[in-house]
């Protein structure tokens, strides 16, 4: 007979006791709350009810807000493929030391608090920050872009778009750089070669890339919150003006879940999209 | 290998630009003698660097910051290392279900996280408390100990432990003479990530942390929220310091690319 | 008449010199191996002559025609990488079909003639195959196909062979060499592997730190290597630092380690020291007392051939000889070592005895 060897279980152990405790517990008891009702005196209900789901997909104030949290995860997502795909292709083809010394450049970034960054775009994009006072002097009046969509685009594809150069720079490093020279003495023109050759390699990174992007644009709090703030609400400071200023704690975990929800489908799928279709030609 | 063309490199000096002009402008703000956000255009001054010194909070909550970090780092790694271990080496029921559920904090927003555990402490009595952050902040920064530590045990090749095992040594000695050794800069490298990704924490902090136990950026967070001044710049200007301090070690010590990209 | 002339061919990276004024006239139809350890310059050569390294000085004519400075994919160069460097998106037939896709030839057409040269590589059954789903060996068809489709004026080999395991390896030089001269297109092979360059080429080019050190047909440069190193590199051989003891019109005496060498017919003149090349295959193993003693010190048993190390009074010595079938000598055998006039290749500092005196 088979003995069950303990070791590994031994081992694990203390992570899945801990992530049990404290990972399993909270996220059963918020979706557990998102099924109470609140009542603005009373507060929170002990009673079971799916109505703040219900509220959720009647209401047309909750579909704008999804509905904008969706446009600008799609709009940082297809930006940061515009952006960073390319400049990954551009740092994979430089010569030591500017490589690396760029590549420092290009994810340093990543290490420095999101608040630090987007403190940076609102000094620049405030009331008498650097681009008003330049598109005053061009004569186009003093454009500010806080509260508004662009102003979050801009700041959220400069928060992210290392989360796109990083694959994409993995799969250049796995593609064999000899078969752009083979395609090139095939006849193919280097834009040709770009297109027919280096874009289908890269293309899981680019996928894998936008993956990323889009959920954590999705779930992106302090950018939206500051740039944004109330004027230009996303699901992500929707629910912290729920549990933060409203109280309504249930309906901020009814949207907490939609949120989870929605990033795992989209994640999983994506992901799974992504083996179906390239397992055959990449490993 | 084909050289680059004049259209990349333009390319590449306006990803630069967009990369650091942010980054430089708080800088720049900083050094302003003015009482409110402008371009040091009339000489470089410290005033808002001394300001720091004046107003404290900034001060321990970067201390505070720096102790979360480091007790909940290194409380991930230990327990990340022998999960690690057994995930990597052995075969066992549940062996994927057990992978996923360590790593699945990657799939959870973290301000979802925030709400749970919002909700999870408040319910137990312990809402604000630094160790209900210390262990909020293992539970997100853990999947950066388990991946690293994963990888690098992985990557390790095993004829030089069985080769110490022919040669007479126990399983235990084995494991302290040859294995550990051998995996430590990969653990190293996870412990860091993992104390990075703590100190710049924000959106689950910002619910679970309460007015005594706020980290630096969520008090950052909430002075940036009231009012955008020369002060916030400053702090900021000190953080970007030292995080390009840290950067070049890790690069040193490394290589960043290692770091975030994996084995080339 | 030359079909490819590289003239005064040279390149530098910086102050390195890859490749120094390499002069070579190549025939069409012709198999010239690049032959060289790494680091001589022959792959360098080879890129230059595809278009993907622009050459410092010097000139690569092709059919008349200057093609120094045409870009790679205007040249219509057939390639095989070392890589073999597919297209890892693309089945077999995509691959092979994509140099006559650039070439802008209907799909048809196009389908005909890749499935045409799969079929010459053997490789027709796999054609829907993605280069993950096939072995080494069928990835090195595919790039021979590939290059081979587009009906190259010149087929450039880097390396291809390399990561082939030893028997594949073996097959396809005989396969290869078949191919080429079937189809008679003018082939240029970059090789470290002498046995490679020796068994496929016309001619071989042996180049050392980025000159051309010789050019000569296989038999002769293996026969008559014209300095020390093309001696060294190209097959094993036993080199014998000697010193000329007399000189004259019937032959000179030389010393080796106190031993007396006679070497009939040659006047080495008013040389002091010279080496001695001597061939393993060359020397003769027997008991009768001819030649020099020498005492077996390793015995190993190849298949074909024994490889004995010898003790004698000229040094240790490798000597190869035939598997006869039967048991061959042993560690400790006494015996003597012999070879014939015409076996010892004479080198001074210049080079080559008989070529340069």
């Amino acid at each position: 007979m088979k003995r069950i060897n303990a070791t590994p279980y031994l081992l694990t152990a203390p992570g899945v006791l801990f992530f049990s405790a404290l990972l399993g517990a909270p996220m059963v008891m918020t979706l557990l709350l998102s099924l109470h009702s609140y009542d603005y005196t009373l507060g929170i209900q002990d009673d079971w009810t799916l109505a703040n789901y219900l509220d959720v997909f009647t209401d047309s104030y909750f579909y704008v807000i999804f509905g904008r949290t969706l446009g600008l995860s799609l709009l940082v997502t297809v930006l940061c493929i515009l952006i960073g795909a390319p400049e990954a292709y551009i740092l994979s083809r430089m010569r030591n030391p500017w490589r690396s010394i760029f590549l420092l450049v290009v994810l340093g970034p990543l290490l420095v608090s999101v608040v630090v960054r987007t403190l940076g775009w609102a000094i620049l994009f405030g009331g008498n920050g650097l681009l008003a006072k330049t598109t005053a002097a061009l004569g186009l009046g003093e454009v500010s872009l806080m509260y508004t969509m662009t102003g979050m685009t801009v700041a959220l594809v400069h928060v992210l778009v290392p989360f796109m150069v990083i694959p994409v720079w993995a799969s250049l490093q796995k593609m064999d750089p000899q078969s752009e020279d083979a395609a090139l003495t095939l006849g193919a023109s280097p834009f040709t070669v770009i297109r027919r050759i280096t874009l289908p390699q890269i293309t899981p990174g680019i996928l894998s890339g936008s993956i990323i992007c889009f959920a954590l644009t999705a779930a992106a709090f302090a950018t939206p919150s500051i740039i944004g703030g109330r004027r230009m609400k996303v699901v992500a400071t929707m629910i912290y003006d729920e549990y933060k200023n409203t109280l309504n704690w249930p309906m901020g975990a009814t949207l907490a879940a939609l949120l989870l929800f929605a990033n795992i489908v989209i994640i999983t799928s994506a992901n799974r999209l992504v083996e179906r279709r390239f397992a055959k030609v990449f490993e | 290998m084909r050289r680059l063309g004049p259209l990349s490199y333009i390319f590449h000096t306006i990803f630069v630009i967009f990369i650091l002009a942010p980054l430089a402008v708080v800088v720049l703000v900083s050094f302003t003698s003015k009482g409110y956000l402008s371009m040091p255009t009339d000489g470089l001054s410290l005033r808002w660097f001394k300001a720091i010194w004046d107003a404290p909070e900034f001060i321990e909550a970067f201390w505070f910051s720096v102790c979360l970090a480091f007790v909940s780092a290194s409380a991930a790694t230990l327990i990340a290392v022998p999960a690690a271990l057994a995930l990597a080496r052995m075969t066992f029921h549940g062996r994927a279900a057990i992978s996923s559920f360590l790593l699945s904090p990657m799939l959870i927003p973290h301000l979802v996280l925030g709400v749970a555990f919002l909700q999870f402490y408040s319910r137990l009595g312990m809402g604000g408390t630094s160790v209900g952050l210390t262990a909020a902040h293992i539970v997100v920064i853990m999947p950066y100990a388990v991946r690293l530590s994963l990888a690098s045990i992985t990557g390790l090749p095993r004829d030089a432990e069985q080769a110490a095992l022919t040669l007479g040594a126990s399983r235990f000695t084995v494991f302290r003479r040859i294995t550990l050794p051998l995996i430590l800069p990969g653990v190293a490298g996870g412990w860091l990530l993992a104390f990075i990704s703590s100190f710049d924490e924000l959106t689950m902090s910002v619910f679970v942390a309460a007015p005594a136990t706020q980290t630096l950026p969520v008090k950052m967070y909430n002075h940036i929220v009231e009012t955008i001044d020369p002060l916030s710049a400053s702090v900021s200007t000190v953080t970007i310091v030292i995080t390009f301090v840290v950067m070049l070690l890790l690069d040193r010590l490394y290589g960043i690319d290692k770091i975030f990209i994996g084995k080339s | 008449m030359t079909f490819l002339r590289l003239e005064d061919l040279t390149k530098r990276f910086g102050e390195f010199t890859a490749v120094e004024n390499v002069d070579l006239s190549i025939e069409r139809g012709e198999f010239v191996s690049l032959l060289g350890p790494s680091g001589c310059g022959k792959t360098t050569t080879l890129q230059m002559i595809a278009g993907l390294q622009e050459p410092t000085a010097g000139r690569i004519v092709l059919g008349g025609t200057d093609i120094t400075r045409l870009p790679p994919n205007k040249r219509g160069l057939g390639i095989v990488f070392q890589s073999y460097a597919l297209f890892p998106h693309m089945d077999a037939t995509g691959n092979v079909a994509f140099g006559l896709e650039m070439k802008g030839i209907g799909r048809s057409e196009r389908q005909e003639r890749a499935r045409a040269a799969l079929k010459l590589v053997k490789l027709d059954h796999l054609a829907d195959r993605f280069p993950k789903e096939m072995s080494g060996g069928q990835r090195q068809r595919v790039a021979l196909a590939r290059a081979l489709v587009i009906e190259p004026p010149v087929l450039l080999l880097d390396e291809p062979l390399s990561n082939l395991d030893a028997k594949l390896r073996e097959e396809m030089r005989i396969e290869l060499r078949l191919l080429q001269q079937e189809i008679g297109v003018t082939t240029i092979l970059v090789t470290h592997d002498q046995e490679e360059a020796l068994s496929m080429s016309d001619r071989v080019v042996v180049m050392e730190d980025g000159r051309i050190a010789q050019i000569a047909a296989p038999l002769e440069l293996y026969e008559r290597p014209r300095d020390l190193f093309v001696s060294d590199f190209v097959g094993k051989t036993n080199l014998l630092e000697a010193r000329v003891l007399s000189a004259g019109e019937r032959g000179s005496v030389v010393g080796i380690e106190g031993h007396q060498i006679d070497l009939p017919g040659t006047d080495l003149g008013k040389l002091d020291k010279v080496t001695l090349s001597l061939r393993p295959e060359k020397l003769v193993m027997s008991d009768a007392a001819d030649g020099v003693e020498a005492k077996v010190l390793a015995a190993i048993f190849l298949g074909a051939n024994w490889l004995y190390r010898v003790q004698t009074p000229i040094g240790e010595l490798f000597v190869t000889q035939p598997n006869s079938g039967r048991p061959g000598f042993s560690n400790g055998d006494k015996t003597w070592l012999s070879w014939p006039d015409g076996a010892v290749n004479i080198f001074s500092a210049e080079g080559r005895f008989d070529e340069t005196h």
